[in-house]
């Protein structure tokens, strides 16, 4: 699947609110086929909301979701992992007493056992070699990187069209950021479009086709990643020192 | 009998009893693993169960200890006998899930515990206000076989009772370990957030875990109907408050230690009664949980405070 320009997700007119919190106010995204869009932000902006609205584990008071030309928003979460959206969730989320496969085992939950099932699972492996040598141990007992190379793998294992990636760089070692985004690259190539929530704005705008800037719950702005790394805004919010990074 | 044989004969009961609690223990441990949820129905769950069995028992034309079966028939009375009950009762828990607590599944605090405490009662007094106060004679139609160990004796009950019960928690482990919807509940209980987002339907895997458990009450009504020969309204606080205190001991949630807490909360009744006698039985039992939560508060094979962030 290349990037022809045709629309696989769009988020239109979004309000969500958890009790008299406006966490999203009328909120548009779209998320173009082969793409990988970044969604911006400091803390509490409304990024990980947005994910758990796409994912169905948030439901927003008004506004559309639509993917793949239908509307979901009304889908429990299980059909729209079904369709072919997969989470990469913040901090990973492994479930920690259960083996490294045994995770990607419920990474493909929606998906038939059988000869699709190990294909995926070589590709897996195939991708993150680390994670077919720890196969057989508790995910809980792996570094942060590894789980985040499974975190990835259990995503795949879905068979998504569509992977929405919560904070895919938080708390990993230079080495590993560089890692995982490599990989996010290659798994874009293979043909996956990806919805990617990060904090490490330099990094996230270096990988990204597009992105939109959050701030408290608003879309304030948005572009090509090549605009947005030239917006001064941008360069002394997101790119600049680390201080002002973590003011923002 | 010498001091060895009936220390001997109390492990052998203990064992029995010890079953009876493990299979009461998984109900609790299975429900709170997922829900964090002390589902105090179960004790009357297990009660309504030991009277299924009855009348099961009692429509195949058995009551007493009058009728006795051997060979084909006794296996086919037997099974039967389970299936139905573990049915029922397996189907009341799943009736008290779907329409009772899960709408109450969102709502914060108490509410679903007392639900569950005011499901016991009503369980109670339908029992008591049908079936009567009186003790009920529990139709026995296992032959008395005995083997001599020692100065103690095995009965044919006794293993009977533990076979089925090691039957029965073989099956739960496999299931639990291997089965998709098993390990959807190991990771329900784990993250049910990040469960849900893998697709999983975290209610069907609610309701799988109170049938379930409500399943093995059923059967532990029948062991303690055939290990005790009778039954009562009154049966489900004691032996629900010991196969509670077992899952806790052994670590609430953990499926592995609802079993063994439930042995040794057997072991412990019997043989402490033996030594300090019968009447001081919950005294040791609970000194025992408290000692052990005070030095290990998750239990035996407990983790504290899962992760679940």
């Amino acid at each position: 699947m290349s990037r022809d320009g045709s629309l696989l997700l769009e988020f239109t007119g979004i309000n969500t609110y958890y009790g008299d919190l406006h966490a999203l106010k009328d909120v548009n995204y779209t998320i173009g086929r082969g793409e990988i869009v970044s969604l911006l932000g400091g803390n509490a902006c409304g990024k990980s909301t947005t994910m758990k609205t796409i994912m169905g584990v948030v439901i927003p008071a008004t506004g559309t979701v639509i993917f793949d030309g239908k509307p979901i928003e009304k889908l429990p979460t299980s059909e729209r992992v079904r369709r072919g959206i997969a989470p990469v969730l913040e901090a990973r989320r492994l479930f920690p007493r259960m083996t490294v496969y045994e995770n990607l085992e419920m990474g493909a939950y929606t998906q038939p056992k059988g000869p699709q099932f190990n294909e995926d699972l070589e590709r897996v492996y195939e991708l993150f070699p680390r994670v077919k040598e720890r196969r057989n141990q508790l995910s809980g007992t792996l570094s942060g990187g590894e789980q985040q190379m499974v975190a990835i793998g259990r995503a795949l294992m879905a068979r998504p069209r569509l992977i929405c990636m919560d904070e895919p760089s938080m708390g990993l070692s230079p080495l590993y950021v560089e890692q995982v985004f490599d990989i996010i690259q290659t798994i874009n190539k293979q043909g996956t479009t990806i919805f990617m929530v990060e904090q490490n704005a330099n990094m996230a705008l270096s990988i990204a086709h597009r992105a939109y800037v959050l701030q408290t719950g608003r879309v304030v702005l948005s572009g090509t990643a090549a605009e947005l790394r030239e917006n001064p805004s941008i360069r002394e919010a997101y790119l600049g020192e680390l201080k002002v990074d973590a003011a923002a | 009998m010498t001091v060895f044989d009936v220390y001997l004969q109390q492990v052998i009961n203990g064992l029995n009893l010890g079953a009876m609690y493990a299979l009461l223990a998984l109900g609790f441990t299975l429900v709170y693993g997922i829900l964090e949820l002390i589902n105090f129905s179960h004790f009357n769950v297990f009660m309504v169960g030991s009277f299924v069995a009855l009348y099961t028992l009692e429509a195949f034309g058995l009551s007493g200890q009058t009728v006795i079966l051997a060979g084909l028939p006794l296996v086919g009375v037997l099974l039967v006998t389970f299936a139905v009950t573990m049915t029922v009762t397996g189907t009341i828990g799943v009736g008290i899930e779907r329409f009772l607590l899960r709408r109450l599944r969102a709502v914060k605090g108490p509410a679903a515990m007392i639900t569950t405490i005011g499901v016991s009662y009503i369980l109670f007094n339908i029992v008591l206000l049908t079936v009567g106060a009186d003790t009920h004679n529990f139709a026995n139609p296992l032959p008395t076989v005995t083997w001599a160990i020692g100065g103690a004796s095995l009965r044919l009950r006794d293993v009977l009772i533990w076979i089925v019960s090691a039957v029965l928690m073989i099956a739960l482990t496999y299931f639990v370990q291997y089965t998709k919807i098993g390990k959807a509940m190991r990771a329900t209980a784990q993250d049910p957030e990040a469960a849900r987002m893998m697709g999983v339907e975290v209610d069907r895997v609610i309701m799988t875990a109170f049938f379930l458990g409500s399943a093995l009450a059923g059967a532990g009504g029948l062991i303690f109907g055939l290990y005790y020969n009778f039954t009562s309204f009154l049966i489900g606080f004691t032996a629900g408050l010991r196969a509670f205190t077992a899952a806790v001991l052994g670590g609430i949630g953990n499926v592995p230690g609802a079993m063994l807490g439930g042995l040794l909360i057997g072991l412990v009744e019997t043989i402490g009664s033996q030594i300090i006698g019968a009447s001081w039985a919950d005294v040791i039992i609970f000194a025992i949980l408290v000692l052990v939560l005070v030095f290990r508060p998750a239990g035996l094979l407990g983790r504290i405070a899962p992760n679940k962030s």
